[in-house]
């Protein structure tokens, strides 16, 4: 097996030089094979001293092989996958074990089972330089760090210490790696690192224990102590309550986390190294892993590499950007547009408006000075980009103008006509709405193939992702230049056709609406809003909705039928409706209205006394599954027929931007995937079930029997 | 062959504060209960060869109560070397555990004469030092959402609509009940002080009682556990609770069940046993029975377990002359007495435990001479005993005088 021959030097040191075939060296069945033999003729070489393990790759080990693990097959495979988990346990077991000591010499990322090979070495030297992140990210795609990554970080750091990085996966670079003590030296030149790993060697020939890990040395104490120190109990005890409350009891890998490092701390390291890999195992056969992989990983980088982005267009970049209206979105607009490096104009109608949307930026420049997230320079450097205006003329030049005003149709249209022309030639009009439809609002524009909807989400600078909408005559050099735009302020693009509502808005308000329609049947609302939250929801639907604000509702629905895009008599969901007008026209407009379904006092919301007295039935019962699954498959299924009617372009942009923008539970993958581990017939059958008890407008849209017909699965 | 449960006798030691400033502090857990069993042998000159067993309650049994503790004292007390002796663990019920399980034995017929009874001595081993699941299995706490007793306490005055007035007006209550009773000499019959190898009284009476007790006085006091708004243990009790907005917390130290140190023992046979070795009895046990609520609350199990007491004697609620409810919380004595449309009246007469203190593994067979004394001196007939149970469990006990 190529890649991972060994020289010798003339000192006895031997220098591993993992260089597999393909860009990156992976944990895979080539791997094992592969270090299985070196480590055969490193034992039963007399002449080694030590050996230094380094990477012929830009990064030092990519750690598990994610494509094949997301592969596997879920079910009948669970003890070859365990005996294959178990092997490569044993093999970085047989490295730590050997005779001489191991110097992990890091020339580049070492992250998840990258991180882990250099926890069986003896020592670790890195690269002090960016590029080389150390951590244990696997808790971010719903797996575990296995590997040893739990068991041994554990044993190292202790309980309190190392549950940061094995929960949060927090990546760090090297210097910061070196300060907390995941690594122990740094050189300042990668051209330093084999010497200096050799020097170690050498300087501990006559170091007995520099070849024993500290946990195979006896007597070890782990920092911090064992389940004999109230401390460690308590922090215990209220770790497993905090990480309820954060999954829900929804997301299986971090409690699983937490308890092998429990498992850990009670058990000598290769008894706990089969728990940690039985753990292992248990979620890669998980349909929760399976969807939060398929999202977070495979259809992420989908979306990263483009494949919503028409081909055959030059990657644009933004040099100048407008935006017209310095209200809470056109700040954040022009906050992450400057973040990125691109000159802002932000224009409002007086220049005191435009200022005071400028001083959001200085706002969060100077949280994050605090922080020491930046320094000064860098933040005159941003606020030097931002310069705010009253007056038209200063749009001169700009590549991209995103219009953020108010969502009436008349005052996009007029601004769209006073502004338009200071665009470069080529330029690209951009509208931020979530609810008025992009060819309707390009009709005022002079050349509506350069017009096209970017959905922003509040707050702007926190929320990944811009749904990009395509009016009828949005051309594809738009659409790309529009693409390339998102990706420059680092944002997620999904791409989408227009409609009302597009995919997000529609979407989430298929589960509002539907919250709404439960309690006016009778439901106790916060039994509704709060089983939302209970499947996964960030906030029930009563809650988002006070924050969206009823009366802005009825104020879209309104004019959406005075535009003819919705018709009287065709809602499905006539009991929200009333709700919603009932409650508004009593005062209960929102919470920027002074309350709505909650009163809000002191920072502090209750539910409103009003909507219990009115609407509140108490002999009136749904099974707590159905009340879930209603607010569920509201959503699932207004995705899916955006799919089947086009709206949607593709299942991953489905999936990440219900994930991103909507609060798409983590479990579920996206509302799309949700169907594929939930099953296809089964999810027919329940829509079937809900149907027949709560409404036609359950009935599973019939791209989904399509599927199942054809054996296929939404990717 | 006996078919009752013959209560020959009922003791059990003073309490007093379970922090090492507490009187019994310096009292060995084995001393305390042997101190009782002791008092048994020499009360009744009774003839330890022909007890077959002695069961004991202790919910740590660990280190000074480790290694069956039950067997260690009959040996410490000199009881004759035939007696056995085992510890059990029904976490707050295992006093009244003891004493249902050593009943069943006389009613079978297997065994004829045992003690019951438990001992604790929180100052020295405190409350979960123990470990075990609950303290510290991430896997157990999460998956079965297994918040701690006084998050539950408290989500029971919340779904009620209790306020914290209403809780702290039950405790003041039980405080003044206790020290009532304990001044007019009603626990003097059962109260067997705790006294050094010289026979110099270490603690006569209890001590953890405060009578000057006021509403506003502990109206000063802060809740306990609303750090469980903070640390996640309200939300993952809420998601079992859609309908309630947010937890009200209520308990803390003076409407909870204090701390302390005791013992108890209780003395059980047939009625053979007792014409053999000339004992009267003072009354029996009825029926005893345990059962399983929703966890999480964990404290609601009392009033089911008192229905299907009553059923299993062929009882009615009627029937019953006075109630006893171990006050965990005053939550729990108060959705007692609200789950059964009881009166306050003839529920806890003598206060409870928290007034008196609550040594977890004694606390139930503590009811029984509380009981058994009182419906001695209002000469009435029948009482049932309940207790809320950890995990989600409810005991109850019907003794009647005979």
């Amino acid at each position: 097996m190529s890649g991972f021959a060994y020289e010798k030097d003339g000192d006895g040191v031997a220098t591993v030089l993992i260089d597999m075939p393909g860009s990156v060296n992976v944990m895979n069945a080539d791997f094992m094979e592969g270090m299985e033999g070196t480590i055969k003729s490193l034992t039963e070489d007399p002449d080694v001293v030590g050996v230094v393990l380094a990477s012929g790759k830009k990064t030092f080990f990519a750690g598990g092989d994610v494509k094949g693990m997301a592969a596997m097959p879920g079910e009948g495979y669970n003890k070859m996958l365990t005996q294959g988990v178990m092997r490569g346990c044993d093999l970085f077991r047989a490295l730590e074990k050997l005779k001489v000591p191991v110097v992990a010499a890091i020339n580049g990322a070492a992250l998840g089972g990258g991180y882990e090979l250099t926890l069986v070495c003896n020592h670790r030297i890195a690269w002090d330089d960016r590029s080389v992140k150390i951590g244990l990210p696997e808790a971010t795609l719903g797996l575990l760090p296995g590997g040893g990554g739990i068991v041994r970080l554990t044993k190292k750091f202790g309980l309190e210490k190392a549950l940061p990085f094995l929960l949060k996966g927090k990546v760090v670079p090297a210097a910061k790696a070196l300060e907390v003590g995941l690594i122990d030296e740094t050189v300042p030149s990668v051209d330093d690192l084999l010497p200096r790993a050799k020097a170690w060697i050498l300087e501990h020939k006559d170091d007995p224990n520099a070849a024993v890990q500290p946990w195979d040395l006896p007597g070890y104490e782990i920092p911090g102590g064992d389940l004999s120190n109230p401390a460690v109990r308590g922090l215990i005890n209220s770790s497993s309550f905090k990480l309820f409350e954060e999954t829900r009891g929804l997301l299986p890998n971090k409690p699983l986390i937490l308890d092998i490092a429990v498992e850990s701390l009670k058990l000598d390291l290769d008894t706990a190294l089969k728990i940690e890999s039985r753990g292992l195992v248990s979620l890669i056969i998980s349909p929760v892993t399976k969807n939060m992989m398929s999202a977070n990983f495979f259809q992420m980088n989908e979306i990263k590499r483009g494949r919503s982005r028409p081909e055959g267009f030059e990657r644009a970049t933004v040099n100048k950007v407008g935006v017209i209206g310095a209200g809470m979105m056109g700040q954040g607009i022009a906050n992450v547009s400057a973040m990125a490096g691109i000159e802002v104009v932000l224009k409002d109608v007086s220049l005191e408006n435009a200022e005071k949307g400028k001083a959001y930026t200085e706002g969060l420049l100077n949280k994050a000075l605090k922080k020491g997230n930046i320094d000064e320079a860098r933040k005159e450097e941003i606020l030097g980009l931002i310069t705010p205006t009253d007056n038209n003329a200063d749009l001169a030049g700009c590549d991209l103008i995103v219009e953020a005003v108010f969502e009436k149709l008349e005052l996009k249209h007029q601004i769209t006509e006073e502004a338009e022309g200071q665009l470069v030639d080529g330029g690209v009009w951009g509208t931020n709405t979530s609810t008025l439809p992009i060819t309707r609002l390009a009709e005022a524009s002079k050349d509506p193939s350069r017009f096209v909807g970017l959905h922003f989400f509040s707050p702007v600078d926190r929320m990944a992702l811009v749904e990009i909408i395509c009016g009828e005559q949005t051309s594809d050099e738009t659409l790309a230049k529009a693409f390339d735009y998102v990706r420059q302020i680092r944002k997620t693009p999904i791409v989408v056709n227009d409609n009302v509502g597009f995919f997000t808005s529609r979407t989430i308000g298929a589960q509002i609406w539907e919250g709404l329609q439960m309690v006016g049947e009778g439901l106790h609302p916060l039994r509704v809003d709060n089983l939302a939250k209970a499947f996964g929801m960030p906030v029930g639907p009563l809650t988002l909705h006070d924050q969206i604000s009823l009366r802005l509702s009825i104020d879209v629905a309104k004019t959406q039928r005075e535009m003819g895009l919705i018709k009287e008599g065709e809602n499905s969901r006539p009991l929200a409706t009333e709700l919603v007008n009932s409650l508004v026209a009593q005062g209960r407009g929102g919470r920027s209205y002074g309350g709505g379904y909650y009163d809000y006092t002191d920072g502090e919301k209750t539910i409103w006394p009003g909507l219990i007295e009115q609407y509140y039935r108490p002999d009136f019962e749904i099974s707590e599954e159905d009340i879930k699954d209603r607010m569920l498959f509201a959503p699932v299924i207004e995705s899916l027929k955006c799919l089947q009617e086009g709206v949607l372009r593709s299942v991953a942009d489905a999936n990440i931007g219900s994930l991103l923008g909507i609060g798409a539970p983590a479990w579920t993958g996206g509302y799309v995937q949700f169907i594929n581990t939930y099953g296809l017939q089964r999810f027919i059958d329940r829509c079937d079930e809900l149907a027949e008890r709560y409404g036609e407008r359950f009935k599973a849209p019939t791209i989904v029997a399509e599927k199942l017909a054809a054996g296929e699965q939404f990717v | 062959m006996s078919s009752h449960a013959y209560i020959y006798d009922a003791v059990r030691t003073p309490r007093s504060k379970g922090k090492a400033t507490g009187a019994l502090h310096e009292v060995k857990p084995i001393a305390l209960i042997s101190g009782l069993l002791r008092e048994l042998q020499s009360r009744h000159d009774l003839d330890t060869s022909r007890v077959d067993d002695v069961i004991l309650g202790c919910v740590a049994p660990i280190k000074d109560q480790g290694t069956n503790i039950a067997k260690c004292a009959t040996q410490y007390a000199g009881w004759d070397e035939r007696v056995a002796g085992v510890q059990l663990n029904r976490f707050c019920a295992s006093g009244l555990e003891a004493v249902n399980t050593a009943s069943q034995k006389v009613v079978s017929g297997w065994e004829q004469l045992f003690v019951a009874g438990g001992v604790e001595s929180m100052s020295r081993i405190p409350m979960g030092s123990d470990g075990g699941v609950v303290v510290f299995d991430p896997e157990y706490l999460i998956g079965q959402r297994a918040t701690p007793q006084g998050i539950g306490a408290d989500l029971i005055v919340t779904i009620e609509g209790w306020t914290r007035e209403d809780v702290d007006a039950y405790a003041v209550e039980s405080q003044r009940r206790a020290a009532h009773a304990r001044d007019n000499g009603y626990f003097d019959k059962s109260v067997v002080p705790v006294k050094d190898h010289n026979g110099v009284t270490i603690l006569e009476k209890d001590d953890f009682i405060r009578p000057d007790t006021t509403v506003e006085g502990l109206s000063k006091l802060r809740a306990s556990f609303a750090y469980g708004t903070q640390n996640g243990m309200d939300a993952t009790a809420l998601s079992k609770y859609p309908q309630i907005e947010k937890i009200n917390h209520v308990h803390h130290a003076g409407n909870s069940s204090g701390i302390v140190d005791g013992a108890s023992a209780v003395l059980i046979g047939s009625e053979q046993v007792g014409h053999d070795l000339g004992l009267t009895p003072r009354g029996r046990v009825v029926a005893g029975v345990i059962l399983g609520t929703e966890p999480t609350i964990m404290l609601t199990g009392p009033g089911p377990a008192a229905e299907k007491c009553l059923a299993v004697a062929g009882l009615k609620k009627e029937d019953i002359d006075l109630w006893e409810i171990n006050e965990a919380f005053a939550s729990v004595a108060m959705r007692y007495m609200k789950d059964l449309d009881i009166d306050h009246e003839v529920t806890n007469v003598n206060g409870g435990a928290i007034a008196m203190g609550h040594p977890l593994g004694a606390t139930g067979a503590i009811l029984v001479s509380t009981m058994l004394d009182e419906l001695e001196r209002r000469d009435l007939k029948r009482a049932m005993l309940s207790m809320c149970v950890g995990g989600g469990m409810g005991v109850a006990t019907i003794i009647e005088r005979v």
